[in-house]
């Protein structure tokens, strides 16, 4: 009977979907639901042609469960062309203003729209994938919870992104960064993310080794806080159980607090504690060496995420929030500089003894480089939680420029690195297609993100610097719209980065695509050593 | 290696990293955010401050979705240089009624805490329908469909009531049932506004920005209700009364 | 327990026994320079919070001992700043501004006050250079609606035109000649193009002709006999192709039907008198002044 069960609840779910739209408050929620059911209903016919009410072959659950891995592996490389796409157009629209169309496709309905793609949609799909991979190896057990469970945490991820993504466009928003979905939406993050912190403790629990990998440590960490973040933070009435709308359930400096208590640990635990897990597993199997230090891991996991929690003041220095709450988000930033080198010293330092493989492999080049820009930014971000600093930072492009050289050159690399080490295994490949295009990719990656960082520390710097500028005799130098002006050039310096950064994904999908159709390229070794198997 | 054989329970137990850590990640949050909540300073004493009107509160739910956000934050920091740009520093009292907040994180575009008055309604319409024709420089987008989408208001009593709900925002009773009627009166020239003005005058001041904003006196639209919430924000707080001295904190 | 502790040949550390899935962990102590500047941050940040605003304690949190406000210290930088102007600014706030301009000083500093006060507060209306544009009236012309006399400037930033939540605002509303019926569809072409024609641009003569009449009854109180404009009353003149709505018949047209009404808000709700004597300088220094 597979599959059965399954297509029944879909099945369920797009007539709910329908009755919602039938139903609804007002016209977005419609449209909305309406999108619900025509993706629920596609989901479900698809569904319908595997049903198999008897017989058949049973499957083989003795192995390891890979088949979301590899379409997760797919769709990571799916949402991160879609993300960088989408950060290359709204670059666009800050260079060159006519680029707005009004009103799907304008900047204010975009920007959210790349934000979440890249972190929840390529880095979310990241995680959730690596995750699969990772904790199954490291326990050496299947994902706990029978096939379905697997199944409902993935796909409901993806049902998650897509009508977050889609509700964007159509201006169905909450207003917080990094949160933006509605209430609706939050509630089925919740049940999925519940979901999957049950699924992921049943397969450490089930685990054959007797102690817990450290990769793990960080995926759970990462687990358990979002769910306490998602929860908190998305607490809302909504006007109408069939309407779009919601009033957050906070207001004011309290809700400033909580939102940013979220927003940075959505940086903390997204973009950093699960990239970490993932780090923990991925640089030490490439490298093919022990990780450097096991008692560095323990005190940096620890206060990392102690320390963490309470950084989210600086987001609000100087705002109307009390100067005590400030100085506690400064402090704790800047204690937070040596528990996030940990990872980093920990990365790097379990290359030594193989620092050859930097020159040879440009899959550990990758995620060298990735360590390498964690350690930056990490070292950035204390430096700009410093109040006198963040003066100047905050609410310009610096910040943006910080953002990026964490999420292109940490998030991104990392998983970049993941992936090329994971798309022979998963689909029992000898090797790349093409271990030259991985060194393409590395380059175009890297020269992207430099551009883009140095453009916008100028842009920022230039901006913070004109708003306070005086002259000799005590007076504002600058009109608002003559600092607008004056970063033309370097908003145009960022879209081409952009671009760079694209293209290099889009060389890392063909070539992901041929390695899954079992071609190899035939080209000049890269060197000796890189013409090994991978395995 | 004491410490490092202790750990090895917490490695060893699921059960016991999964607390372990839950607990060591709820400190700085329940230390930051529950005093919040309970000091008495947190918001200042004011005067002025008021609930949104049915109508601006449309106005501001199309800047939070139009994103307006993104670019612009609403939140003055006590610094010389902003407080000659935009005026006063902002008090957290004046977002006491924004569920939720948007003080914002990136000025793409100037800080708008203290826009209310600034401008005409005739420029605020032109500027979001093309930025640049009053702005060259902008980079703006323009929002001129907002001029042709009628305001959906029929529904505002419940969006009241939804603010009202836990005695967030003390909206009374006539407030809520006179929701719909009191759109149509700020958003109408000459409209009768002695019903808007008994429920929406506090300390004694009737601060409402009146009349027809898009230029269209026939039609409520969405451009209406934005360029009303534009033209109330910053307005509120009479800083006469208020003592800074008092309020450090 | 599987401990098959094993030296790492490669850097000689021990590992620490186990292995996941071939990967194992080297015993390598804390780096020194790492442990060391990791205390030295935490004690930096103890310090820290010892001298600023800190803990939450029941009804108010530690004041620290340096005695840090963010809002007490704008307070005071702001002082600071208006002290070192402060010989300037006492001597604005006693002179009227009409004779400001007269002390060359004075002027020089109430200029650059002024024009960056404008870049602030006007530039969004009357653009970057204070050319106008559609609507808003170019302020480096010498053709003024309310009187380009360095009085009658001031009194328009102060109050504003045409704002209501000013008391002494300057109000002036052209009748909706159209829109109100007052006029017949083909008077108001007639003297559109009446308008049009003295001010030099192209109109049918004919027509215009017949709008001379129309004119001297219905505008020229407001526009001046020949169109030279009323300052007193905020009738811009209409016969110097300076156009705050654009000029041709279509335009005049439209105006005639339908005026505008633009708003100029106030400022003294806004600003302080002293930076509005400094904008009233400014501007008045653009435009020659009258
Ligand atoms: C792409 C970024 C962007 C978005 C999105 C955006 N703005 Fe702006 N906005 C700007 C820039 C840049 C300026 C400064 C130049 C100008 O005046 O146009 C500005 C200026 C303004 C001003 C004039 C402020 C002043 O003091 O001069 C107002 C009012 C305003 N925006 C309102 C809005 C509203 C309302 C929305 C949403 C419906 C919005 N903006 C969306 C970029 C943006
Ligand atoms: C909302 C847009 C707006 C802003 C901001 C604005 N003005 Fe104006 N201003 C106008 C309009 C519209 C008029 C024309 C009024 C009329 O038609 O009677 C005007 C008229 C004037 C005049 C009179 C011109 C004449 O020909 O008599 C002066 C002087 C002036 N403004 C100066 C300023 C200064 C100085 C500032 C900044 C402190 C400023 N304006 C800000 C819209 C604006
Ligand atoms: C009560 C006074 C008054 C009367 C009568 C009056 N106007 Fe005006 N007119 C004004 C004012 C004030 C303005 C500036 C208008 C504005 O901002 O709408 C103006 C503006 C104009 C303009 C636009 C000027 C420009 O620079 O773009 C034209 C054209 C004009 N009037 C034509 C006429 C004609 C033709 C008549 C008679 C049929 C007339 N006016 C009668 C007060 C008057
Ligand atoms: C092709 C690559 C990319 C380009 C061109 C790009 C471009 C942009 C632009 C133009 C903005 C808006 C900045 C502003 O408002 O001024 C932005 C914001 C943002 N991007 Fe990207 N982006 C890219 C990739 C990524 C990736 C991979 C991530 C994360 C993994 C990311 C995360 C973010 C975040 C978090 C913000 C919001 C920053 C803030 O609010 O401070 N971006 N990006
Ligand atoms: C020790 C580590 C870090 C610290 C202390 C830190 C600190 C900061 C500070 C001070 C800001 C500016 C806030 C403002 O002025 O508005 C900021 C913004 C940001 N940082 Fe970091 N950062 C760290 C690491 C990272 C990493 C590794 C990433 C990404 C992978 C990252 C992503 C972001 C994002 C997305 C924002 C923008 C938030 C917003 O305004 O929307 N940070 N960070
Ligand atoms: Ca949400
Ligand atoms: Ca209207
Ligand atoms: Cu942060």
């Amino acid at each position: 009977m597979r599959h059965l069960s399954g297509t029944i609840i879909l099945a369920l779910g797009t007539l709910l979907a329908v009755l919602a739209a039938a139903f609804a408050a007002d016209s977005l929620f419609r449209i909305h639901a309406i999108i619900l059911a025509l993706t629920l209903g596609i989901a479900t016919i698809v569904m319908l042609r595997k049903v198999q009410v008897s017989g058949g072959k049973e499957v083989d659950r003795s192995g390891y469960m890979d088949e979301p891995v590899r379409i997760g592996v797919i769709l990571t490389v799916f949402w991160g062309i879609v993300g960088f796409l989408q950060g290359v157009l709204i670059a666009t629209q800050l260079a060159w203003p006519e680029w707005n169309i009004e009103p799907w496709f304008n900047f204010g309905r975009m920007r959210p729209l790349h934000t979440s793609a890249v972190i929840f949609a390529f880095g979310g799909t990241a995680l959730l994938t690596t995750s699969f991979y990772v904790v199954q190896r490291t326990c050496r057990a299947r994902l706990w919870g029978g096939d379905g469970l697997a199944w409902f945490v993935f796909w409901g991820y993806q049902l998650f992104i897509v009508m977050a993504a889609t509700g964007y466009l159509l201006g169905i928003t909450q207003g917080r960064e990094y949160a933006e979905p509605e209430w609706y939406v939050d509630i089925w993050l919740t049940i999925v993310w519940v979901a999957y912190l049950v699924l992921f403790l049943g397969t450490l629990v089930k685990r054959k080794e007797k102690h817990i990998y450290v990769a793990n440590w960080f995926y759970l960490a990462f687990i358990v806080t979002i769910a306490m973040l998602h929860v908190v933070n998305n607490l809302a009435v909504p006007v109408s159980l069939l309407g779009v709308k919601s009033y957050s359930m906070f207001s004011g400096v309290q809700d400033a607090m909580t939102q940013w208590w979220y927003g940075h640990n959505a940086v903390g635990f997204f973009l950093t504690a699960g990239f970490l897990g993932m780090m923990y597993y991925f640089m030490p199997k490439q490298a093919n060496r022990p990780v450097y230090s096991y008692r560095l891991s323990i005190v940096h996991f620890w206060s990392l995420i102690f320390l963490y929690i309470w950084a989210g003041p600086h987001h609000l220095h100087y705002t109307a929030l009390p100067d005590w709450t400030q100085t506690l988000g400064m402090a704790f930033s800047v204690m937070l500089w040596m528990p996030s080198w940990g990872g980093m010293i920990n990365g790097l330092m379990t290359l030594s003894g193989a620092w050859d493989k930097i020159r040879t492999d440009p899959i550990i080049r990758m995620m060298v480089m990735a360590v390498a820009f964690y350690g930056m930014s990490t070292f950035e971000g204390p430096v700009m939680s410093i109040k006198y600093v963040n003066s100047l930072s905050h609410y310009t492009d610096w910040t943006i420029g910080h953002v990026h050289s964490g999420a292109l050159g940490w998030v991104g690399m990392i998983t970049f690195g993941a992936i090329y080490f994971l798309v022979p295994r998963l689909w029992g490949r000898k090797q790349l297609y093409s271990l030259r295009m991985v060194n393409w990719h590395f380059w175009l990656a890297t020269l992207g993100i430099v551009i883009y960082a140095a453009s916008l520390w100028v842009a920022g710097i230039t901006q913070g610097l004109m708003w306070k500028e005086y002259d000799d005799q005590g007076f504002l130098v600058y009109s608002f719209a003559e600092s607008v002006s004056a970063l033309h050039p370097y908003y145009v310096l960022r879209m081409i980065a952009g671009l760079l950064y694209l293209t290099g994904a889009l060389i890392m999908a063909w070539n992901v695509y041929k390695t899954i159709r079992g071609d190899v390229r035939s080209e000049k070794p890269m060197a000796a050593s890189a013409m090994q198997p991978a395995e | 290696m004491g410490f490092l054989d202790k750990h090895k329970a917490l490695e060893k137990n699921v059960s016991l990293l999964l607390v372990g850590s839950l607990l060591v990640v709820s400190v700085g949050g329940i230390v930051e955010i529950a005093p919040l909540f309970y000091f008495q300073n947190t918001i200042e004493k004011v005067e002025g401050m008021r609930p949104y009107t049915p109508l601006e509160l449309a106005g501001r739910n199309i800047y939070i979705r139009e994103g307006c956000y993104t670019c612009h934050s609403q939140m003055i920091r006590p610094f010389r240089d902003e407080v000659e740009r935009y005026g006063q520093y902002s008090l957290a009292a004046e977002s006491m009624y924004d569920y939720p907040f948007q003080w914002g994180s990136k000025r793409t575009g100037p800080d708008l805490a203290r826009i209310g008055g600034r401008y005409s309604n005739e420029w605020q319409v032109q500027h979001l329908t093309d930025p640049r024709s009053v702005v060259p420089e902008s980079i703006m987008p323009s929002y001129g469909f907002l001029s042709k989408t009628k305001l959906e208001y029929e529904n505002m009593g419940a969006h009241l009531k939804a603010n009202e709900r836990f005695n967030r925002v003390p909206y009374t009773v006539q407030q809520i049932e006179n929701a719909v009627a009191d759109v149509v009166a700020q958003a109408t020239p000459d409209a009768d506004i002695s019903g808007l003005e008994e429920r929406y005058t506090y300390d004694g001041r009737f601060n409402v920005p009146l009349g027809d904003f898009d230029g269209n006196p026939e039609e409520i639209t969405e451009m209406d209700a934005l360029v009303a919430y534009l033209q109330m924000l910053g307005t509120l707080v009479d800083f006469s009364t208020y003592v800074p001295e008092d309020n450090y904190r | 327990m599987s401990e098959k502790k094993e030296i790492d040949e490669i850097s000689g550390t021990e590992t620490t026994g186990h292995e996941w899935d071939g990967i194992k962990e080297l015993n390598t102590p804390l780096p020194r320079w790492w442990l060391w500047i990791f205390y030295g941050t935490v004690i930096w940040a103890i310090g820290y919070m010892i001298a600023m605003p800190s803990i939450p304690l029941i009804n108010g949190a530690y004041k620290g001992v340096l005695g840090f406000s963010s809002r007490a210290n704008v307070v005071s930088d702001i002082e600071a700043a208006k002290a070192a102007q402060s010989e300037f600014i006492t001597k604005i706030k006693e002179t009227e501004v009409a004779d400001i301009v007269a002390d060359e000083e004075l002027a020089r500093f109430a200029r650059a006050g002024g024009e960056s006060a404008f870049k602030v507060n006007c530039s969004q209306c009357h653009g970057s250079g204070a050319q106008g544009s559609y609507g808003y009236p170019n302020l480096n012309d010498d053709e003024w609606i309310w009187g380009g006399t360095i009085d009658d400037i001031y009194n328009i930033i102060t109050n504003g035109a045409r704002y209501d939540a000013n008391e002494d605002t300057l109000i002036s509303e052209m009748p909706a000649f159209g829109a109100d019926e007052l006029l017949e569809p083909d008077e108001i072409k007639a003297v559109a193009n009446y308008v049009a024609s003295i001010s030099g641009g192209e109109a049918d003569s004919a027509l215009a002709k017949n709008g001379a009449e129309i004119y001297a009854d219905n505008c020229a109180a407001c526009h001046g006999d020949s169109g030279e404009g009323v300052a007193v009353l905020g009738g811009p003149p209409l016969n110097n192709a300076i156009w705050l709505y654009e000029g041709g018949v279509d335009a005049i047209t439209e105006q005639i039907n339908q005026p505008k009404h633009g708003v100029m808000p106030a400022w003294n709700d806004k600003l302080d008198d002293v930076t509005i004597k400094q904008l009233a300088v400014y501007v008045y220094s653009l435009g020659g002044g009258q």
